[in-house]
C-alpha cells in the first residue's frame, strides 16, 4: 500500500471503531484488535507521571471479549448512550508492518434512565494512541491506548471509550 | 448556634426518624440536608477526627506537597526540611486565597500570588512585601508580627504509611484513634513499604455518607455486583465476617475460601465456572493471583472513620479517599500501590486486577450508581427513614456477611460527633 492507501485504512479503521461503540454493537468491538492485544484506559495523570495504572486494562482480545460478557451479563449501569467526536489522524510513525497513530477524541454520553432522560455530558475528552497491524488484509489494533484528560469519572465508565 | 439547635431539635428526637437508642434507622434528611452538610463540616471534619490526606510515598523527601482537602476545606501536607510532616489549611492568611495551586510537588516555600505573602513548609509566615511600606509609607503598623499570621496548621502525623491531619487538639494521638482492630489490618496491608501504581477518580452524584455505608455493607456484595456470580467467582463457601472497633467507626469487612488449600490461589483454582449458566473468563488471567504474605483474605475492606478506604481485593491493593463535594456529591479518589521489593509479574498481576476496582471496576462499579439511586429517591423523602437492621440491632463485630452491623457502627461514631456540641 502506498502512503494515502495507509492513511485511508487506519483513517476507516478508527471511524469504524467509534462507530460500532456509538451504535452499541459491543460484540464487534474486540474484532478490532489483534489475538494478542493491548487495550487500556489510561488517566493522562497516570501517564503524566510515569505510572502504569490504567482503568481498564484488557491484555488479550479474550478479555475485550470478557468486558463485554461482563457488559451484557453481569455489570449494571445507568443506561446511556454514547457519541465519539474524532479529531484529525495523525500517523506519527510507520515501518515494520505496523503504523503508529493519535487522535483526539471527546466522548459525549446522553442519560437515558429516568431522572436524567435525554441529557448529554461531555464524558471523557483524550486522545487515541494507536499501533496498528495488517492482519489477513484487514487492518486491526495491536495496541489502543486511551489516554484520558478526563480523569475524574462522572459516575463509572462501564463502556469502552 | 441555630444550626445547632436545628440537628438536636431535629435530628436527635425520634419524630425525625432516628431510633431513640440504636442505630436501626437512618432518617434520609441526613443525606440531603444543606445545615447537615455544615454542621458536619464542623462536628465531622474539624472534629476531633483524623482524616487520610496521602500516603508517605507521595511525599517522601523533603519539601514534598500535595494539596488535598478536608471536608470542604483545602488543606496541604508536606514533609519538611526536617522530615517530619507538616499540614496547614490552603488558605493565606491575608485574604484567603488558596496559596498552594498545585496538585502536588516540591517547594520549599509556598507564596500566595494574590500579594505574595509567602510561607514555609510549615505553614509559617517568612515574607511580606512592602511590610515596612515604601519610603516610610504606608505599610504594616510596627506591632505586627509574622508569628501572628501563619497558615493555620493542623496536626499532622502516618501511621504505617498512611498520612492523615487533624484540625483538632481534642484527638488522640493517631495510633490511639485508629485503635487496636484497625492497627492490625492495617499493619496487615501496609506492614511493608509500598510504591504506588496510580490514580483512579470518580465523582458520584451521592452524599458521601452513603458510600461511607456501602464499603461497610457487606449485604450487597453478591447481590448488586453480578460479576462474582455471573462467572462463579464468589461461592456460597465463602466465609468472612465484620471486625470493627469499639467506637463503630472504623470497620472491616473481610472474606476467606473455606478451604484453606484454596486461599493461596485464590480465584485461579476456581476456573471460574458459573454455577448458573456455565459461563467463564475468556481470560482467566484476570483471576490468576500469587498470594500476598500474610494476607490470608481473599477480600479485604478496611473503612476508618471518617473518609479513608483500604481495599484489598485479591491482589488488588488501593486507598480510597471520600470527598465530600456539598452535601449531594461525593469524589473517590483511589490510590493504587504495590509493595517496593514486589517483581515485574507481581506489579502486572496487580495493574491486571485493577480491573476489579475503581471506576470500570467489574466488582465496584454498581456502588456509584446503587447510591445515585438512593439519592434520586430520597431528594423529596426528606420524612422518610432507611431501615438497618439486617443481622439485629447490635454494634459489634460479627462471624458473618449477612449484617449491616458495620453501618450501624459507621452511624454510632457519627452520631456521637454530630451530638457532642461546639
Amino acid at each position: 500500500m502506498n502512503g494515502a492507501e495507509i492513511r485511508s485504512a487506519v483513517e476507516e479503521l478508527i471511524a469504524a471503531y467509534v462507530t460500532a461503540i456509538d451504535d452499541g454493537r459491543l460484540e464487534e468491538w474486540p474484532e478490532f484488535f489483534t489475538d494478542d492485544c493491548v487495550y487500556r484506559i489510561v488517566p493522562r495523570e497516570n501517564d503524566a507521571q510515569g505510572l502504569p495504572l490504567a482503568i481498564m486494562n484488557c491484555e488479550s482480545r479474550a478479555a475485550l471479549c470478557d468486558r463485554i460478557s461482563a457488559y451484557r451479563k453481569a455489570n449494571l449501569f445507568a443506561p446511556n448512550a454514547y457519541r465519539h467526536m474524532l479529531g484529525p489522524v495523525r500517523i506519527t510513525d510507520e515501518g515494520g508492518g505496523e503504523v503508529r497513530a493519535r487522535t483526539n477524541y471527546a466522548l459525549f454520553r446522553t442519560a437515558l434512565d429516568p431522572v436524567g432522560y435525554g441529557a448529554s455530558e461531555l464524558f471523557s475528552v483524550g486522545e487515541y494512541r494507536d499501533r496498528i497491524v495488517m492482519v489477513g488484509g484487514a487492518t486491526r489494533f495491536r495496541e489502543k491506548l486511551v489516554i484520558a484528560d478526563t480523569c475524574r469519572i462522572q459516575t463509572l465508565l462501564a463502556t469502552p471509550i | 448556634m441555630t444550626i445547632n439547635r436545628a440537628f438536636e431539635a431535629g435530628l436527635s428526637a425520634p419524630a425525625s426518624g432516628w431510633p431513640a437508642d440504636g442505630e436501626s434507622a437512618v432518617p434520609y434528611r441526613v443525606f440531603v440536608d444543606p445545615a447537615i452538610h455544615q454542621l458536619e463540616q464542623e462536628r465531622v471534619f474539624r472534629g476531633p477526627t483524623w482524616n487520610y490526606v496521602a500516603m508517605e510515598a507521595e511525599v517522601p523527601g523533603p519539601g514534598d506537597f500535595k494539596a488535598n482537602f478536608v471536608g470542604d476545606t483545602p488543606v496541604v501536607v508536606t514533609r519538611g526540611r526536617d522530615g517530619r510532616l507538616h499540614g496547614f489549611v490552603n488558605r493565606c492568611a491575608h485574604r484567603g486565597a488558596l496559596v498552594c495551586r498545585e496538585l502536588r510537588g516540591n517547594s520549599s516555600t509556598h507564596v500566595c500570588i494574590y500579594h505574595q505573602w509567602s510561607y514555609d513548609c510549615e505553614g509559617n509566615l517568612i515574607g511580606v512585601p512592602f511590610r515596612h511600606g515604601i519610603e516610610g509609607r504606608g505599610g504594616y503598623e510596627e506591632g505586627f508580627r509574622t508569628a501572628e499570621h501563619g497558615l493555620r496548621k493542623l496536626r499532622a502525623a502516618a501511621y504505617r504509611g498512611l498520612v492523615f491531619v487533624s484540625f483538632s487538639d481534642d484527638a488522640p494521638e493517631l495510633e490511639e484513634y485508629l485503635g487496636v482492630v484497625a492497627r492490625q489490618w492495617i499493619d496487615r496491608t501496609l506492614g511493608r513499604p509500598v510504591r504506588i501504581l496510580g490514580y483512579s477518580r470518580q465523582v458520584i452524584d451521592a452524599n458521601w455518607k452513603l458510600y461511607a455505608e456501602n464499603v461497610r455493607d457487606p449485604y450487597h456484595g453478591s447481590l448488586l455486583h453480578l460479576f462474582n456470580a455471573t462467572f462463579g467467582i464468589a461461592r456460597s463457601s465463602q466465609q468472612g465476617g465484620v471486625s470493627m472497633d469499639p467506637g463503630g467507626g472504623h470497620n472491616v469487612i473481610h472474606a476467606r475460601r473455606r478451604d484453606a488449600r484454596d486461599e493461596t490461589l485464590a480465584y485461579a483454582r476456581e476456573k471460574v465456572r458459573s454455577y448458573q449458566k456455565g459461563f467463564s473468563l475468556a481470560d482467566p488471567s484476570l483471576l490468576r493471583g500469587r498470594p500476598d504474605p500474610g494476607i490470608e483474605t481473599s477480600t479485604s475492606i478496611q473503612s476508618v472513620f471518617p473518609t479513608l478506604v483500604i481495599q484489598q481485593i485479591a491482589n488488588s491493593l488501593a486507598t480510597r479517599q471520600i470527598l465530600p463535594r456539598g452535601p449531594r456529591r461525593l469524589e473517590l479518589i483511589s490510590t493504587f500501590f504495590a509493595y517496593a521489593d514486589d517483581d515485574p509479574e507481581m506489579i502486572a498481576i496487580r495493574l491486571r486486577q485493577a480491573n476489579l476496582a475503581g471506576p470500570a471496576g467489574y466488582i465496584s462499579m454498581e456502588d456509584g450508581y446503587a447510591i445515585e439511586l438512593v439519592q434520586q429517591a430520597i431528594e423529596s423523602g426528606q420524612d422518610g427513614s432507611s431501615f438497618v437492621e439486617l443481622g439485629g440491632c447490635e454494634v459489634e463485630s460479627q462471624d458473618n456477611l449477612v449484617t449491616e452491623a458495620s453501618i450501624r457502627g459507621f452511624w454510632h461514631c457519627y452520631r456521637g460527633l454530630m451530638a457532642r456540641g461546639a
